[in-house]
C-alpha cells in the first residue's frame, strides 16, 4: 500500500469569533489516498472549511498532526507551508477569487510564475489547461467578461497549474446556478477520472453524490465516513 | 508577472493612481524648487563673479565694491603699484556714475555709467559693434530704447549734475560704438560704458583720477590669497576682497534662503511619503481578500511585499518625473519674478537647475516612495490567511 496523500491524526482546532471561542474541529482523524475523491458535507458551521484549511496547510491545528505525503505540515514554517501550497496543493474557492485585472490565461499562469516556470512554458500550459476545462479561445478574457461557471473553470485551471498532488475545493458550486454547478461537478468528475485527488467541501448534493467517499461532519466531528465503491488502487492519482 | 500585477493594480484604479501621481508631482516640484533655491543663488553668484575671470576686487578701505559712493583716490598710482606684482595678470579699473541723455521727447533719461578700461573690462558683454574708444560709449538696449537711438548715432551726454547751480559738471558729444549686456546690472536698468578717462573728465574735479573699484585677475596657478595679502600690505588705503570671501559673505546672507528651502523641501518630502503611504494603505485594505487568496494558493510573502512596494515606488517615480517638469516650469516662473527685484543683477538665478541636485531629489523621492509602501506591504503580506478568508467569506 502506498503512502496516503493526506493523513489527519486527532486534529483539533479552535478559533475566536468575536469574544466567543469556536471549537471548529475536534479530534478528527482522516486518511485520503491518492486518486480519491472525497466530499466533506455537513451543516453550516460544522467545521468543514476549517478542516479544508487544515488539509491545505493554510491553518495549523492546535493539536494533532496533518501529514501531506507523509510529512507533518502542522509544524513547518510559513515559508515552507507556502511552498507546499504552491507546488503540492491546488485550491478552488466558492467565490472563484480570480484577479479581475488579469486575463484568464494570466490568472492560470500566476502560480506557475511564482514557482519559477519559464514564461513560454507557462503560457503553453495555461492554454492547455484552459482548453482542458473547456475555455479554449477565452484566454484573453478577464474575469468580469466571463460567466460564473467560466470563472470557476478558470479557477480550477489555476488550481491545476503546478500539477498538484491534491485539489481542495471549498463550496465550488456555491455561487453557481444548478446547470453551471452540474458542469463544474462534471469537470471535477473528469479530473478525478484523470487521476487527480480531490477533497471537496460542499452543500451541493449532486456534487457530493459524484464523490467516491463522503465524510459527514457535525459540530467539528466526523460523524460518518461513507465510501461509495472501491478505494482507489495503490499508485493511483497523479 | 510582478510587473503585470503592479500595472494591473495601478490601471485598475485609474482615478486614484492619477490623483496620487498628481499629488506626488506637486510635492516633487516643491522639493525640486527648494533644492534649486537652496543652492541656486550661491552657485549663480559664484558663476557671475568668476565669469570674467577676476578673482579679486579692490575697493576703498572698509567698503565693499559699489556698496557706497566712496572712490579710490590716485587711481593711476594705485594701478601702477598693482601692476608691479608679477602675479597679477590684469587690473581693470571701474568708475561708477550717472549720466543724463536727452531723449527724442525733449526730456532727459538717466543711466548708470561705468568708466572702464576697454582692454580689460569685466562689466559687460559686447552684443554688437565695437569696444568704446575716446569719444565713444557702449549702451544697453534699455537705454537705447529709452532715448530712441541706435548703434552709430552721436549724442550729447552730461554728468555731475549740481542741483544748486542747476548745471552739469561736464557734457560731451559721444558716438554709440556698441550694444552691450551689463552682467552686474538688474533687468531694465539703463547703462552705458566708456573709457574711464572720459567719465572722470565728465565728472569734473571731484572725479579726477578716481576709481570705484579695481578688478584683478591673477596669473594662472597663483595663490589668490597671497596676492590679496600682498595688496593689503602695499596699499593700506584700499580693501582687497577675494571672490571666495565675497561668496562667504553672500552665503551668510543667503542662509535664510537655505533654511527656508530645507524646511519646505523636508515638508514636501514628508507630504509625498504620507500621500503614497496613505494611498498604498487604502489600496491594501481594499485588497485584503485578494492577498489572502494569493497567499493561500502559494504566493510568497516576499512576492506580495514586492508588489505592494513596487506600486508605491511607481507612484512616487511617475509623480517625481512629472514633478521634475512641473518644478522646472514653476522655478522658471518664480525666477522671473524674483530676478525683477530692484538692484539685483539680471544674471543672478534664484533657481538654478543642477542635474545632480535634481537626480538627488528624485532619488530621495523614489526611496521615500519605496519606504512609504513598506509598512502597508508588510501588513498585506502578513495577513493570517485562514482568518482573513473566513472573514471575507462572512
Amino acid at each position: 500500500m502506498s503512502e496516503p496523500v493526506l493523513r489527519l491524526e486527532d486534529v483539533e482546532r479552535d478559533y475566536m469569533m468575536g469574544s466567543e471561542q469556536v471549537r471548529a474541529v475536534r479530534g478528527v482523524s482522516l486518511t485520503i489516498d491518492a486518486g480519491d475523491y472525497v466530499a466533506v458535507v455537513g451543516p453550516s458551521g460544522c467545521g468543514k472549511s476549517t478542516l479544508l484549511n487544515l488539509l491545505g496547510a493554510i491553518d495549523r491545528p492546535d493539536s494533532g498532526r496533518v501529514l501531506l505525503d507523509g510529512r507533518d505540515v502542522s509544524t513547518v514554517g510559513d515559508r515552507e507551508a507556502t511552498a507546499l501550497r504552491l507546488r503540492r496543493i491546488g485550491f478552488v474557492f466558492q467565490r472563484f477569487h480570480l484577479l479581475a485585472a488579469l486575463s484568464a490565461r494570466e490568472n492560470v499562469e500566476l502560480p506557475m510564475a511564482e514557482a519559477g516556470v519559464p514564461s513560454a512554458e507557462r503560457r503553453a500550459r495555461a492554454a492547455q489547461l484552459l482548453s482542458y476545462v473547456g475555455l479554449a479561445g477565452r484566454e484573453r478574457h478577464r474575469p468580469p467578461q466571463l460567466s460564473g461557471g467560466e470563472q470557476q473553470r478558470v479557477a480550477i485551471a489555476r488550481a491545476l497549474a503546478n500539477r498538484p498532488a491534491l485539489i481542495l475545493a471549498d463550496e465550488p458550486t456555491g455561487e453557481l446556478d444548478a446547470r453551471t454547478g452540474a458542469e463544474v461537478a462534471a469537470l471535477f468528475q473528469r479530473l478525478n477520472d484523470d487521476g487527480t485527488t480531490l477533497v471537496v467541501v460542499t452543500h451541493d448534493e449532486e456534487l457530493a453524490a459524484a464523490a467516491k467517499r463522503i465524510v459527514h461532519m457535525r459540530d467539528g466531528v466526523v460523524v460518518r465516513d461513507e465510501r461509495r465503491g472501491a478505494p482507489p488502487a495503490a499508485g493511483a492519482g497523479r | 508577472m510582478l510587473v503585470r500585477l503592479v500595472v494591473a493594480s495601478l490601471f485598475g484604479h485609474r482615478a486614484r493612481t492619477l490623483l496620487a501621481v498628481a499629488g506626488v508631482a506637486v510635492s516633487a516640484a516643491l522639493l525640486l524648487d527648494m533644492v534649486m533655491l537652496s543652492t541656486g543663488m550661491s552657485v549663480s553668484f559664484r558663476s557671475l563673479l568668476l565669469s570674467r575671470g577676476f578673482q579679486l576686487r579692490v575697493a576703498p578701505k572698509g567698503t565693499l565694491p559699489f556698496d557706497t559712493e566712496a572712490t579710490i583716490a590716485d587711481a593711476t598710482a594705485t594701478m601702477r603699484v598693482l601692476r608691479e606684482s608679477p602675479e597679477i595678470e590684469a587690473v581693470s579699473p571701474v568708475l561708477g556714475g550717472t549720466i543724463h541723455v536727452p531723449t527724442a521727447a525733449g526730456t532727459a533719461a538717466s543711466a548708470v555709467a561705468l568708466g572702464i578700461e576697454p582692454r580689460w573690462q569685466g562689466d559687460y558683454e559686447l552684443v554688437d559693434g565695437r569696444e568704446p574708444g575716446e569719444g565713444d560709449i557702449v549702451a544697453n538696449d534699455a537705454l537705447l530704447v529709452a532715448i530712441g537711438r541706435r548703434l552709430g548715432d552721436t549724442l550729447t551726454i552730461a554728468s555731475g549734475y549740481d542741483p544748486q547751480l542747476r548745471r552739469f559738471a561736464g557734457t560731451r558729444r559721444v558716438t554709440i560704438s556698441g550694444r552691450a549686456h551689463f552682467v552686474y546690472l538688474s533687468r531694465g536698468q539703463r547703462a552705458v560704458a566708456m573709457p574711464i578717462a572720459s567719465l572722470q573728465s565728465l565728472g569734473g574735479a571731484a572725479r579726477r583720477d578716481r576709481a570705484s573699484l579695481m578688478m584683478i585677475r591673477a596669473r594662472p596657478g597663483t595663490d589668490v590669497e597671497r596676492v590679496r595679502a600682498w595688496i593689503a600690505e602695499r596699499l593700506p588705503r584700499v580693501t582687497a576682497i577675494s571672490t571666495e570671501t565675497a561668496l562667504a559673505q553672500v552665503e551668510e546672507r543667503l542662509s535664510y534662503f537655505r533654511q527656508l528651502a530645507f524646511i519646505l523641501g523636508s515638508v514636501s518630502l514628508v507630504v509625498g511619503v504620507l500621500l503614497v503611504g496613505t494611498l498604498v494603505t487604502v489600496s491594501v485594505n481594499e485588497r485584503i481578500g485578494e492577498f489572502a487568496v494569493l497567499r493561500a494558493i502559494g504566493v510568497a510573502k516576499r512576492t506580495i511585499t514586492a508588489q505592494i512596494m513596487a506600486e508605491g515606488a511607481v507612484l512616487m517615480l511617475a509623480g517625481a518625473l512629472l514633478g521634475l517638469a512641473l518644478g522646472l516650469v514653476t522655478a522658471r516662473y518664480l525666477n522671473t519674478i524674483l530676478s525683477s527685484f530692484p538692484g539685483l543683477p539680471q544674471s543672478i538665478d534664484f533657481f538654478l537647475f543642477q542635474p545632480r541636485a535634481a537626480w538627488t531629489s528624485l532619488g530621495m523621492l523614489a526611496v521615500a516612495g519605496v519606504l512609504a509602501g513598506a509598512w502597508p506591504a508588510w501588513r498585506g503580506a502578513s495577513l493570517p490567511v485562514a482568518r482573513t478568508l473566513r472573514e471575507e467569506a462572512a
